[in-house]
């Protein structure tokens, strides 16, 4: 679904081997995603993430290595530092152009827009320029920017900056799917919560072993 | 229509919209044209030379500082919130992009020129009317070349400082070889001479606007690309 193999860039001097003053981005870098898979990429300031997701986006071209994604740009939903949203443009005007550039066919482009904004909550600020919108819904309208097209693969590079969120409520089949960002988990069976406490210090393996515990001892 | 005009008819559709949304480009240089002509108009001794001898003349350097102002603005709206960024990062082909913008480029350029031209009949009084229709030709030929150009240059240093000023700076040698063509067939024109005398000017003309549109084309996938 999406490669790296042996991602190798650096920024300032020239491109050639022992170009003085480089600052090294990416270092031999390599690594595969199945579908299904999520990868999350933990780093300081400074640290090459941003880079990294810019060479996988086709946006850096890399000094050397591989980036594939499969389906190409098409098939990438991409959330930036930047909204990339024209602020004299209204949500809905901003969310059609990119659908049009994303080759959404004309005839569902309308409806996929206000699909998308209904999910995300900015269904009634759909007519609103973007640069009347508060951080925390103009970050919703970027995260429906790179929802249009209904991406393959999601790039999020800091997605919820801006976010102006108190509580995120994450549901999934999937045990080690974000169990590292949760504070709290609950395991649901039948409609009810079998289980609701902090995460605490627990990983993913010893959270999978309380949940098979959990519903075995709800029966099954 | 081929795809990749079809998005770069997207891109110029947006930019229109956005211009028409602000109005602060177009208002911008229709007030600067109106203001060069009347500057023109008062600030010359008509005694001294013809009026017919210098009008072609104050026509192109009107239309070609006007021209400027609207390849400054074409990538500078790409630079709020990064939407550049956005655009080279989808399916959007790089020559999508820079004749969206040529397109958007040449709609705003030819609405200052319809606004402009009225002006220059009036404040200098030059007979338009005989050959209102080869005068808009070789406008129209002329404003290809410049857009051409000045699109390519404005996506060449948007991300530097000064690009205002950086552009008119690398870009004005290169508008010399259309600027003259257009002055000496609209002095021909407006001389009352035969177009078959321009001919070799409308071929410099014809010849600038395919090269450099043909360059632009190609080249201007290295502007953008990191």
């Amino acid at each position: 679904m999406l490669s790296a193999e042996g991602l190798r860039h650096a920024f300032g001097g020239g491109r050639g081997e022992g170009g003085g003053g480089r600052i090294v981005a990416l270092d031999d870098v390599t690594f595969t995603l199945e579908a299904g898979q999520t990868l999350a990429i933990f780093g300081p300031n400074g640290a090459g993430k941003t880079t990294l997701l810019k060479v996988l986006a086709g946006l850096i071209r890399p000094d050397a290595g591989r980036a594939t994604v499969a389906g190409g740009r098409g098939a990438i939903g991409w959330i930036g530092h930047q909204s990339h949203l024209y602020g004299h443009l209204t949500v809905r005007e901003n969310l059609l152009f990119w659908a049009a550039l994303y080759n959404v066919p004309a005839a569902t482009r309308a409806q996929r827009a206000a699909d998308v904004m209904q999910r995300l909550g900015i269904a009634e600020h759909a007519e609103r320029a973007v640069w009347a919108l508060s951080r925390g819904l103009a970050q919703r309208a970027a995260i429906a920017k790179a929802l249009i097209h209904e991406p393959r693969v999601l790039l999020l590079d800091e997605p919820f900056t801006g976010l102006d969120l108190a509580a995120v409520v994450l549901a999934t089949h999937n045990v080690g799917e974000g169990v590292e960002l949760a504070t709290d988990v609950a395991f649901q069976r039948r409609g009810r919560f079998v289980q609701f406490a902090p995460r605490g210090g627990r990983g993913p393996a010893q959270i999978a072993d309380e949940y098979r515990r959990a519903l075995g001892e709800a029966g099954g | 229509m081929g795809d990749w005009l079809r998005q770069a008819w997207t891109v110029a559709r947006k930019d229109l919209l956005l211009e028409f949304r602000t109005r602060t480009a177009i208002v911008s240089a229709v007030v600067f044209t109106a203001l060069v002509l009347t500057v023109f108009n008062f600030g010359r001794d008509p005694t001294a030379v013809a009026t017919i001898d210098l009008a072609p003349t104050i026509l192109w350097v009107t239309f070609t500082f006007a021209a400027m102002l609207a390849m400054n603005r074409a990538f500078q709206l790409e630079l709020e919130n990064d939407a550049l960024e956005g655009l080279l990062a989808s399916p959007l082909s790089r020559t999508s992009l820079y004749w969206g913008k040529l397109l958007a480029n040449l709609v705003f350029v030819a609405v200052v020129e319809v606004v402009g031209l009225p002006l220059f009949v009036l404040f200098f009084d030059v007979p338009v009317a005989p050959v209102l229709l080869p005068l808009i030709a070789v406008i129209a030929l002329a404003t290809v070349g410049f857009v051409a150009v000045g699109t390519l240059f404005s996506a060449l240093v948007i991300r530097t400082r000064f690009a205002e000023l950086l552009l008119v700076v690398i870009l004005l040698p290169f508008l010399l070889p259309p600027l003259i063509g257009a002055v000496q067939v609209t002095a021909r024109l407006l001389g009352g001479r035969p177009l078959s005398e321009s001919a070799g000017w409308l071929r410099l003309l014809a010849a600038y606007d395919i090269a450099f549109v043909t360059l632009a084309t190609l080249l201007f996938p290295f502007t953008v690309d990191e």
